[in-house]
């Protein structure tokens, strides 16, 4: 096999997103599995991640259809980069939620002493 | 080649989702993600987005987790106990995840019309992406950067020690 | 009558009284207060002077017809009911109102001197306003609904003036008793409105009259039932029986109120109201014979009970129950024009005799047991004359007043047959009764040694005796104006009176029986009373049980308290408190708490806040979601069964 067939072998989107489903879904298992505060919000992330997987599967789909076989594309194909953009704004949002919710731990920490997310049920601090 | 690429590095991605679910202790659990990301790295390079590529090793891989593992060391959280706390958490959310990935999965292996990747398809380039990023989308790009300045306030203030008070029992 | 009569001011200018009294009178000086009390009925009576001026023009009974006054405001006006509110001026209710609105103004003019020294005043004379609002109005009706409107109002004035020292607690179980027992027969009216409206689909009384006079055949069945409803409203508020009750305890209440509504004008609603129905009663003789017997079985009860009372205004308020009977005799013979005339001269005496024994009273200094008074004519000369003047004509003496107009009555009911004979004797033993105990008040009261000790004993003000003289005058020449005239003149509303009778002078020989039972009471009261003081003492010691008998008023309070009382109460508490209100209603109750309490309690446990559990609630709502939108459940569900279907059919 040569060069150029190899790098026209496909890999089918099917499989991207649907990676990126069972990333969500290991996200979420998780959130709801792990006892430390901060494991937790490591979930959050990889579930964040898993998402921005499938905006940038669905970008380059549409960037790379055909327009005159389907109206969809036709539609949407000027507008695929903001499948990216979307992606960049996700990684501004987390790194800003990251920030702040390590700061609200810290300071949880410092009340509590704990992490342990199940001994920490009080709204009063 | 793509396809081989592909299946190494989904494969590190859910050595890694996994590894972080199984360890005990935070910190392997926050090297597991080091790993995750990376690998979404290269998985969007393959995916043709050179940019966002960089930008998951920069910020979130170099930035994002080494504030994760700096928080567990400044805590020093150690290994998670043995506890029961939720009974609902895997009565009634392990089931739900179940279901969440049941549908997805059969929406993604249903869906007609969704084409292949491949490495000759190319690559979106950065000049590509900043043109929209700087015309249309502007203003969402501003916005962001009062985001950010208001999460370093937020995150300053919240995490200070106040001077004399000392940390409450 | 081509100039505007005016009759919507007849009923407000007391009303306009009863607002400026009520709601500022506390605030006025006296003076203003008793002006605008006065004025008030002086303009009503002026109205109703300017009106009689218009009917007394007309002779003739043919050409006078009723004056009819609509106010232009609709009432009710639902499908085919039309109700307005008209007021009707005939001579029927020309004669009512002069009454009320004549002896009104006296009575208001007596309670100026009476109620000097009371703190509510002006609430009294706010309520007397009242009272004249409403009771013009019921007799201006001109319509079933616009009269029951009326009926209430009054019904009301009269609790509110029965209890008017409210504090005292007789005074307001008084107030109630009366509301209570108008309310009954109230509700027999309201039966009697139904089935008028239901029968002839319209309430106005000329309408109901122009369907009865073009149907002559029409007799008995519903329009019996019709009658016999309106009787029992009319036995609620004229007392009487069974529903008399509520009368002798009214007299908790002032004097003024006593004459003016429980003597006066009150109680003769249900007499008025009879005959402006006449018409219906006339085309059901059995009503007619159920109203006549009423009437004469209360006439003498009340008579017999009224012989051995002690308080003077016990004495008097029987005294009204059994003339009311007679009133209600004369409409049961037919003969409304002398059952009105009655109603006249009763409003003549007997107010006069209210307000002398009130005068009487307010000498004593509040004492009304006859037993502790006597020797009095000469003390307070001018309440005795007057009331002499009242006693001698309730007592039937020619020729005062009820004279004429009992005699007319008991000639009516004589010419009705055998049963119209029996219910002539009855009125005649009745009037010997009356005569009775009329004079032995006299006796008691006035002559004799004097019993109490009083020094304080002085004559009323010229305020309270102004009143007094005027009554007495009309005591006495009242009944001058003879039957005869008064019949015809009343006839166009009435009907006309019936044909003399056949044999010569029957009723010069009844009026003479008539005067020969006075005598006779008069001299057996003198035989007890005056002539030996222990007599009477030692007649009620010789029949202890007959004496106890009426003394106890035959023990009527005490049946009505043990068969409808007792069992209401017992009913009250046991069935309605503890079952339905405390089972049922407070079981609900509850039950609602005790759901939303529970529920709460399960529900509360969801609120952890263990993070953990949120989380999974979140992810169970999350997939819920997906499944709901995303499933396509139109075709999962045939595919569903077929693949269990396939399944079990492995």
């Amino acid at each position: 096999m040569n060069f150029s067939s190899l790098l026209q072998q496909e890999v089918p989107v099917a499989w991207y997103l649907l990676l990126s489903a069972i990333l969500f879904s290991l996200g979420v298992v998780g959130f709801l599995i792990k006892r430390n505060l901060i494991t937790v919000f490591m979930s959050i992330e990889l579930m964040l991640n898993a998402v921005n997987l499938s905006f940038v599967t669905f970008a380059h789909q549409w960037l790379h259809c055909d327009p005159l076989l389907s109206q969809a594309c036709m539609l949407a194909q000027p507008h695929a980069v903001r499948g990216q953009i979307f992606v960049f704004f996700v990684m501004v949002v987390a790194a800003a939620e990251a920030a702040v919710g390590l700061a609200i731990i810290i300071a949880v920490f410092r009340t509590r002493a704990t992490l342990a997310v199940d001994r920490i049920d009080l709204m009063k601090l | 080649m793509h396809l081989i690429l592909f299946l190494i590095f989904a494969a590190f991605c859910l050595a890694g989702a996994a590894n972080l679910l199984l360890q005990s202790h935070p910190i392997n659990s926050a090297l597991s993600l080091i790993v995750v990301m990376t690998s979404l790295a290269v998985l969007y390079l393959l995916l043709g987005a050179e940019f966002l590529a960089a930008a998951q090793i920069i910020v979130y891989a170099g930035a994002i987790m080494v504030l994760f593992v700096f928080v567990v060391m400044l805590l020093n959280a150690g290994r998670e106990d043995r506890t029961r706390g939720s009974r609902a958490a895997r009565a009634v959310g392990l089931p739900a995840v179940v279901a969440i990935l049941a549908v997805l999965a059969t929406i993604i292996l249903r869906a007609q019309g969704l084409g292949g990747v491949a490495l000759s398809q190319g690559i979106t380039t950065t000049e590509e992406l900043s043109r929209v990023l700087f015309s249309e989308l502007l203003l969402p790009f501003e916005v962001t950067s009062v985001l950010i300045l208001i999460a370093i306030l937020g995150a300053v203030a919240l995490a200070r020690n106040d001077g004399e008070r000392p940390a409450a029992k | 009558m081509n100039a505007p009569l005016h009759l919507l001011l007849i009923p407000l200018f007391p009303f306009a009284g009863f607002l400026l009294n009520g709601i500022l009178g506390s605030r006025l000086p006296r003076w203003l207060v008793t002006t605008v009390a006065l004025v008030a009925p002086l303009c009503s009576f002026a109205l109703v002077l300017n009106a009689a001026r218009g009917f007394m023009g007309f002779a003739s009974p043919v050409a006078a017809g009723p004056y009819i006054e609509t106010c232009p405001y609709p009432w009710i006006s639902v499908g085919t009911l039309h109700v307005a509110f008209s007021f009707v001026l005939d001579q029927l209710s020309l004669v009512m109102l002069l009454v009320v609105t004549g002896v009104g103004f006296l009575i208001h003019i007596y309670s100026v001197g009476y109620m000097r020294d009371d703190p509510g005043y002006a609430r009294f004379f706010s309520y007397l306003n009242l009272f004249l609002f409403f009771m013009t109005t019921l007799v201006l009706a001109g319509n079933v609904l616009l009269m029951f409107v009326g009926w209430e109002g009054v019904g009301l004035a009269s609790y509110l003036l029965i209890g008017f020292w409210f504090q005292k607690q007789t005074a307001a179980d008084a107030g109630k008793k009366a509301f209570i027992v108008n309310r009954i027969g109230d509700f027999g009216f309201l039966i009697g409105i139904f089935l008028l409206l239901a029968n002839f689909g319209t309430l106005t009384f000329s309408e109901i009259a122009a369907k009865l006079a073009v149907n002559p055949a029409w007799q008995g069945g519903i329009l019996t039932t019709t009658a016999l409803c309106l009787l029992v409203g009319a036995t609620g508020k004229s007392a009487q029986l069974p529903l008399y009750i509520w009368l002798p305890d009214a007299m908790e209440g002032p004097t003024p109120v006593s004459a003016l509504i429980h003597a006066a004008t009150m109680v003769t609603a249900g007499v008025y109201m009879i005959a402006r129905t006449h018409v219906l009663f006339d085309h059901s003789p059995f009503a007619l014979g159920v109203v006549a017997t009423v009437g004469a079985a209360t006439a003498i009860f009340a008579a017999t009970i009224g012989l051995v009372q002690n308080d003077i205004k016990r004495v008097l308020a029987y005294s009204t129950i059994s003339q009311l009977g007679y009133m209600f005799l004369g409409c049961g013979v037919a003969a409304y024009s002398a059952a009105i005339f009655h109603l006249v001269t009763h409003a003549f005496f007997k107010a006069l005799l209210f307000l002398a024994a009130g005068s009487v009273i307010h000498s004593m200094g509040g004492e009304q047991d006859l037993r502790r008074m006597g020797g009095l004519w000469n003390k307070i000369p001018i309440t005795f004359w007057t009331m002499t003047a009242g006693v001698f004509a309730i007592a039937g003496f020619w020729p005062f007043a009820a004279f004429y107009s009992k005699d007319a009555i008991l000639f009516a009911a004589f010419q009705q047959g055998t049963n119209g004979q029996i219910l002539w004797f009855v009125g005649l033993v009745t009037a010997l009764l009356t005569s009775f105990y009329m004079f032995r008040l006299w006796y008691l009261a006035f002559l004799g040694k004097q019993r109490s000790h009083d020094a304080h004993l002085h004559e009323s003000p010229w305020s309270m005796l102004g009143p007094l003289v005027i009554l007495a005058i009309l005591s006495v020449c009242g009944g001058w104006i003879g039957i005869e005239r008064f019949g015809r003149f009343l006839a166009p509303s009435v009907g006309a009176r019936q044909a003399e009778s056949t044999i010569p002078h029957l009723e010069l020989y009844l009026s003479g029986a008539a005067v020969a039972v006075a005598l006779l009471g008069w001299f057996i009261a003198y035989l007890l009373y005056q002539q030996k003081p222990q007599r009477a003492a030692q007649l009620a010691t010789a029949l202890p049980g007959s004496y106890k008998l009426l003394a106890n008023k035959y023990y009527v309070d005490e049946f009505y308290d043990a068969i409808i009382v007792r069992p209401l109460r017992v009913f009250s508490k046991y069935v309605l408190g503890w079952v339905v209100d405390g089972a049922i209603l407070g079981g609900a109750a509850w039950l609602l708490a005790g759901v939303a309490t529970f529920a709460g309690a399960i529900l509360q446990r969801w609120q952890s806040g263990n993070l953990r559990s949120y989380a999974a609630w979140l992810a169970a709502g999350a997939a819920a979601v997906l499944l709901f939108a995303l499933v396509p459940w139109g075709t999962v569900w045939p595919h569903s069964v077929e693949l269990i279907q396939k399944v079990a059919g492995h």
